[in-house]
């Protein structure tokens, strides 16, 4: 039962990371919280759903299609709604992305309608028995796509030059660009890097849970940004630690039986590991200038 | 007389201005807390869905008058202010922003579970006792507290910890008694506005106060000018109005309004009205008119 509902948590929280990275990432290096991500999880698991119903494609091709687009918008939202607003008080982007969450929450509604629209059987239903463990082929999937993303993303940002260049600005903006890197093409390369990763993860999510609907990105983007905090936001390995830990949490949170307040444990693991290590687990304390 | 006044005027403009007055009370409690004293808060809806629940369960089920459970909301919300802020205030900047976002989060669940709330389904019945003389009469009383409290010795202390915590902390200033004081308050006048808000529509459901609520408050206060009075009430009205006006273009409207977010921040970053001191304006105003006055008399003579 435990081993069960651990792999099941695991499910959830690879999803959760995937989403959470984003933050973490666009925090890293410019400081924002990036309110408008969980609406681009939202419209990737949109465009999977239009990909396999209406191009007839199967599952991975309408993952990647969905990491175009969501990569397109991420990098359009921010060149329009953030990259004005960089230099002045750190509240005005904040403002300027929950507006690009609004828009795109309202126009996803205007498009499809606020119910939410069935996600189509793509996989077909088959358990796999590990031991005492049940594995569904959906598990499976959203597992291994996630693992093989994260590990992608890691050797991006410690082999490729510009995800040195990703950490070099993340360490400090103002030096690395005195060192001849073009920050804005790393912050546009961020936004798409996140992007893809929120898509993938929408497309898996809306998999999983058979469903998708305008204002999925809302509850699911608080609990990634959730996971990235509790890992420390700005590091990498962090949100992918916060995000399987949040997930195992509430799916042990429901099997212990509080179902209903299933929706608190994120937050108040969050609120309680905030106390006793103020920039979360895996985060570097904060120096303070006098 | 009252009636008098509220049966010519339509029903739909007298709701929008009770919500109007309403909404810039609990964005001048929340410029207190951010605009003022420089302290990030995501959750000051859930201050103002304990205020209502309270407010409205006092009046139901204890029959208590309405400005006895107004006052008993405001203090419920304030005591919890001061619960939140003792330990959160310790962390700084986003972080604390992200714990009071954890605690909305946290409240709206508790609410959609409890029996007494009645849950999810809501709580419906409540008498309709808020009316515009009410609420204009407490958004009166609010902005006069608010003046007294920015230009005292603790508001200018609140403008220092704003400015630089540390720098503050070195002139001898308590600053975790005073980020509490200044979270309570907020959280105290957040409760009241509840309190207004559940005896106007005698309805209230947890999902009114999500965190898109608190953003809502928020963008209010940013927008009209952190710490700025009149910026945050003209930055409540522009967005309580344009919403409504936007009515006649129906589902696209809030589209729009998202646009509006992005466009007015890209414009004006730091608010309509942020960096604007009203009083210096309208004295510029003044002496230049007197100058010009005596020009004349000079000129005449």
């Amino acid at each position: 039962m435990f081993w069960q509902q651990l792999i099941n948590g695991l499910t959830l929280g690879a999803t959760y990371a995937l989403i959470a990275l984003g933050y973490t990432m666009v925090y890293g290096i410019i400081q924002l919280i990036n309110f408008a991500h969980g609406e681009i999880f939202m419209v990737g698991a949109f465009v999977g759903v239009l990909a396999i119903t209406i191009l007839k494609v199967n599952i991975f091709v309408a993952m990647f299609l969905a990491m175009l687009v969501c990569m397109a918008l991420g990098v359009t939202a921010e060149r329009i709604a953030y990259r004005p607003l960089r230099r002045s008080d750190r509240l005005a982007p904040l403002i300027s992305a929950i507006g690009v969450s609004i828009f795109l929450q309202t126009l996803m509604t205007v498009i499809f309608g606020p119910q939410p629209q069935a996600f189509p059987q793509v996989v077909e239903d088959a358990l796999y028995k590990l031991g005492p463990v049940q594995v569904s082929r959906v598990q499976i999937i959203i597992l291994v796509v996630a693992s093989f993303l994260m590990v992608g993303l890691h050797l991006i940002v410690k082999y490729v030059k510009i995800g040195k260049a990703m950490r070099a600005a993340s360490e400090d903006y103002d030096t690395a660009a005195l060192m001849g890197i073009n920050v804005n093409r790393v912050i546009s390369f961020t936004f798409a890097l996140g992007s893809l990763l929120a898509a993938a993860g929408g497309v898996l999510v809306g998999m999983y849970f058979n469903s998708v609907f305008p204002l999925m990105g809302v509850q699911a983007g608080l609990k990634a940004f959730c996971a990235a905090v509790l890992g420390g936001i700005g590091s990498i390995p962090g949100a992918m630690l916060g995000g399987i830990f949040l997930g195992i949490a509430e799916v042990l949170g429901i099997a212990a039986g509080y179902g209903d307040y299933k929706d608190a444990v994120a937050f108040t693991l969050l609120i309680l590991v905030l106390l006793f290590r103020p920039t979360g687990l895996l985060g570097r304390p904060v120096q303070r200038k006098v | 007389m009252l009636d008098m006044f509220t049966q010519n005027i339509n029903p739909y403009y007298l709701q929008v201005a009770n919500l109007l007055g309403i909404y810039i009370i609990l964005a001048l409690g929340l410029n207190l807390i951010t605009g003022v004293t420089g302290q990030l808060s995501f959750g000051h809806a859930a201050f103002m869905s304990i205020g209502a629940y309270t407010a409205a369960l006092l009046t139901l089920k204890m029959h208590l008058p309405f400005a006895l459970s107004l006052l008993a909301g405001g203090c419920v919300a304030c005591i919890w202010g001061v619960l939140i802020g003792f330990p959160t205030l310790r962390l700084t900047g986003d972080y604390l922003g992200i714990a009071t976002l954890g605690f909305g989060e946290i409240v709206l669940v508790v609410f959609t579970n409890l029996q007494i709330t009645g849950g999810a389904i809501g709580l419906a019945g409540i008498p309709r006792y808020t009316n515009v003389f009410v609420v204009y009469l407490l958004v009166a009383i609010t902005v006069y507290c608010m003046y007294r409290i920015q230009y005292s010795r603790f508001g200018r202390a609140l403008l220092a910890i704003r400015e630089d915590e540390i720098a503050a902390a070195a002139m001898g200033i308590n600053t975790t008694i005073y980020k509490v004081q200044a979270f309570a308050i907020g959280a105290f006048f957040a409760g009241l506005a509840g309190g207004l808000y559940a005896h106007l529509l005698q309805y209230l459901n947890p999902n009114d106060f999500g965190f898109a609520r608190s953003f809502e408050i928020l963008n209010f206060v940013v927008l009209g000018g952190l710490g700025s009075i009149p910026g945050t009430i003209l930055g409540t009205v522009v967005l309580t109005l344009a919403p409504e006006f936007l009515r006649f273009i129906a589902e696209y409207r809030m589209m729009i309004y998202g646009l509006l977010l992005v466009v007015m921040m890209i414009f004006r970053p730091n608010g309509l009205l942020g960096g604007v001191d009203l009083s210096r304006v309208i004295k510029r105003y003044r002496s230049k008119r007197l100058e010009r006055a005596s020009a004349r008399s000079i000129s005449s003579s």
